[in-house]
């Protein structure tokens, strides 16, 4: 990335995303054996540049379907932190009053989509929200993101075909991480050629494989003009690594069905000090310290919220 | 807006059943820009058995469309435009292909409102339509509504005449949350007065359709119209049923059906499923419940067979109840220490049924 001050205002905005995901997770694993966090946990920590440098070319009217992995692009479309924390604490303050825990996040306001569990399920809920804002004239696209296992659901196929054959403005951002829970590709998947597959459908694809924000970020950007000029869907692979286990907040190479020696190359150019080093020290400081004090605010809050009451368990069943 | 009913119906005009789907279709289209229907076949020139005529013509093909045979997705693509703001009827020509939307259904549009914290709604329609006879066999016939009663979040309609038909169309229309409508290929042609102009038939309102002080006979989807021809039935042998159409099976009115067993110590269930954990075992329970201590009621689940549905016509025959078949069982749990009495087969027909020549 060349030296100028546009530039480093880019590096600085991607820099402070990843370093504020990067905080909140590590605060969620540090805390996480207190048992304040009643709730499945799964990082992302590792592949935040994948949801740092998309949502940087988003703006407000757009939409982001995340995953049950989700924190990472939750926190990058401005989804609201206190109300994330909360939410993982089961709070009533949390984003879904306590209700879906850190699999379901969801900001409507931001235009985060709501998560869902079920692999895959998030796929045509994105679709459909790409399908109103072409009918509605939003201006607005939507990113969905998934993992390399979602592709393998029937409803990716089917989402993609209808995205294509409608000229739906959605970017389908596949985080491909090697893995399902604890199963390698090789044992998933006939052959690993993903982009070609999308392809067959008539949407444009990429493959990423070099682990930097400002190649996602470019790509997405570009991605995203050509959706709102109305040239419907795009797909992105972006390679990536898992540092933690599926589930929870611990390395797990001692588990036997990876080697630690798969997170090296990843961990050697980790994004996070990476776009730190580019980025003159005293910012990065000032930068430090204000994610301190966000993050801490935020567990604070969580802490301090009361719990729903009992009474609150029937609110929300019917509109 | 307050419910409507067959006899508060003014301006009214006989209409088939499928006519005034089509109506509430056009009626609400024209209201309200964010009301599309779509769904494989809509927009084709047979358009859903006629219920989707014309709508291509009238409101153009970004509100009515046809899709990919790819049922999940193309569920939660209506889930997502609907929380987006958008108010989707999304079409099926049988219930037995919402098996295929089952996970975008009971794990996203019933969850959502609820599993977001209030923060969204999913104000989806989901239409299907249940075959019987002309050998529609094992996957074309079955009405598979107490599965979607099972699950919080979700409502439940079966119109039986075409004045609901219209009124519940356009309630769940209106309505902020995903509703399951069962249609009856059978009833199709049948006909009713409907009020021209659009009007609701609400949940949660059952209707006493006919009184009757002997027996309380609930009948859901087409059974209303089976279950009428067995209280005339019954009539002849001095037995008076009481017959209740729930129309709306989640949420269930309740209390109209307890009124009327608490009075005539006697409940019968004729349901368009099996019996096994379905719509009657629901609703028996529930009155059991209800009446506590009071109970000692006498009741009865009458549904398919319990066996998959055969299309040969003379095993169709005996997979269904019919009006004989639940005249039969009315008596006999009216009269238990009498004889069995059967009416005379000829007399159990129906002539929208007999007439019916298909196809589907």
């Amino acid at each position: 990335m060349p030296e100028t001050p546009e530039h480093s205002a880019v590096a600085e905005r991607l820099y402070r995303t990843l370093r504020l995901i990067r905080v909140v997770e590590e605060e969620v694993a540090r805390v996480y054996p207190t048992d304040v966090i009643k709730s499945p946990v799964h990082l992302s920590i590792g592949q935040e540049f994948i949801a740092a440098g998309v949502c940087d070319a988003l703006e407000p009217r757009d939409h982001v379907s995340i995953t049950y992995r989700g924190h990472a692009a939750y926190i990058a479309k401005g989804g609201d932190l206190n109300a994330m924390i909360a939410e993982m604490y089961g709070k009533k303050a949390g984003c879904c009053q306590g209700r879906g825990g850190s699999m379901h996040l969801v900001d409507s306001r931001a235009g985060v989509i709501g998560a869902s569990a079920v692999v895959g399920t998030s796929i045509p809920v994105a679709t459909g929200f790409a399908l109103a804002a072409k009918r509605q004239r939003t201006g607005g696209v939507v990113v969905c993101f998934i993992g390399d296992g979602a592709t393998e659901e029937g409803c990716f196929a089917e989402s993609l075909n209808f995205a294509a054959l409608h000229k739906l403005p959605i970017l389908f951002v596949c985080e491909n991480n090697g893995y399902a829970i604890h199963e390698p590709l090789a044992k998933r998947w006939a052959t690993d050629r993903l982009c070609d597959r999308v392809a067959t459908y008539g949407i444009p694809t990429r493959r990423i494989e070099d682990g930097d924000t400002v190649t996602v970020r470019d790509a997405a950007l570009e991605a995203v003009a050509a959706m709102r000029d109305g040239g419907g869907p795009a797909f992105l692979e972006i390679l990536c690594y898992r540092w933690r286990e599926h589930v929870g907040p611990n390395e797990d190479f001692d588990q036997g069905y990876r080697s630690a020696d798969e997170k090296t190359p990843w961990a050697a150019r980790d994004e996070v000090a990476r776009l730190a080093a580019l980025l003159p020290p005293d910012h990065v400081a000032a930068i430090e310290s204000e994610i301190a004090a966000t993050v801490a605010a935020a567990f604070a809050f969580a802490e301090a919220s009361p719990f729903p009451v009992p009474e609150d368990l029937y609110d929300h069943v019917y509109a | 807006m307050t419910t409507s009913t067959p006899e508060s119906a003014s301006g009214s005009r006989l209409l088939r059943y499928v006519d005034a789907l089509r109506e509430a279709f056009a009626q609400e289209m024209e209201r309200d820009e964010s009301v599309f229907v779509f769904g494989l076949d809509v927009d084709d020139h047979k358009s859903i058995q006629g219920s989707t005529a014309g709508l291509l013509k009238q409101f153009g093909p970004e509100r009515v469309f046809t899709t990919p045979l790819s049922e999940d997705a193309m569920t939660g693509v209506a889930i997502g435009a609907a929380m987006a703001g958008m108010r989707p009827v999304h079409v099926h020509i049988r219930m037995d292909f919402l098996l295929l939307c089952m996970n975008q259904l009971v794990n996203i549009a019933a969850k959502a409102r609820y599993m977001y914290g209030g923060t969204v709604k999913v104000p989806l329609v989901v239409r299907s339509m249940v075959g019987k006879s002309w050998g529609q066999g094992a996957q074309h016939s079955q009405g598979l509504h107490s599965m979607f009663m099972h699950v919080p979040g979700l409502k439940v309609v079966a119109p039986s005449n075409a004045h609901d038909a219209k009124g519940c169309m356009i309630a769940a229309i209106r309505d902020d949350n995903p509703v399951i409508v069962m249609e009856h290929r059978l009833l199709y042609p049948t006909e009713a007065y409907v009020p021209e102009t659009p009007y609701a038939v609400l949940p949660g309102k059952a209707r006493v359709v006919a009184p009757g002080g002997d027996v309380t006979l609930v009948g859901i989807s087409n059974m209303v119209v089976e279950c009428l021809r067995a209280r005339e039935l019954l009539s002849e042998i001095g037995i008076s049923a009481e017959v209740i159409d729930p129309i709306w099976l989640s949420p269930l009115d309740i209390d109209t059906i307890v009124e009327s067993a608490r009075r005539t110590r006697r409940l019968v269930v004729a349901d368009n499923g099996w019996t096994a954990c379905g719509a009657g075992a629901e609703i028996v329970a529930a009155v059991l419940e209800r009446l506590g201590p009071e109970g000692g009621i006498a009741v009865k689940r009458i549904g398919f067979a319990p066996t998959t549905c055969p299309p040969s016509p003379t095993l169709e025959a005996a997979f269904y109840p019919n009006p004989g078949t639940v005249a039969a069982a009315v008596h006999a749990l009216v009269r238990p220490r009498d004889v069995a009495w059967t009416p005379d087969p000829e007399r159990t027909k129906l002539a929208h049924q007999v007439q019916f020549r298909g196809p589907f």
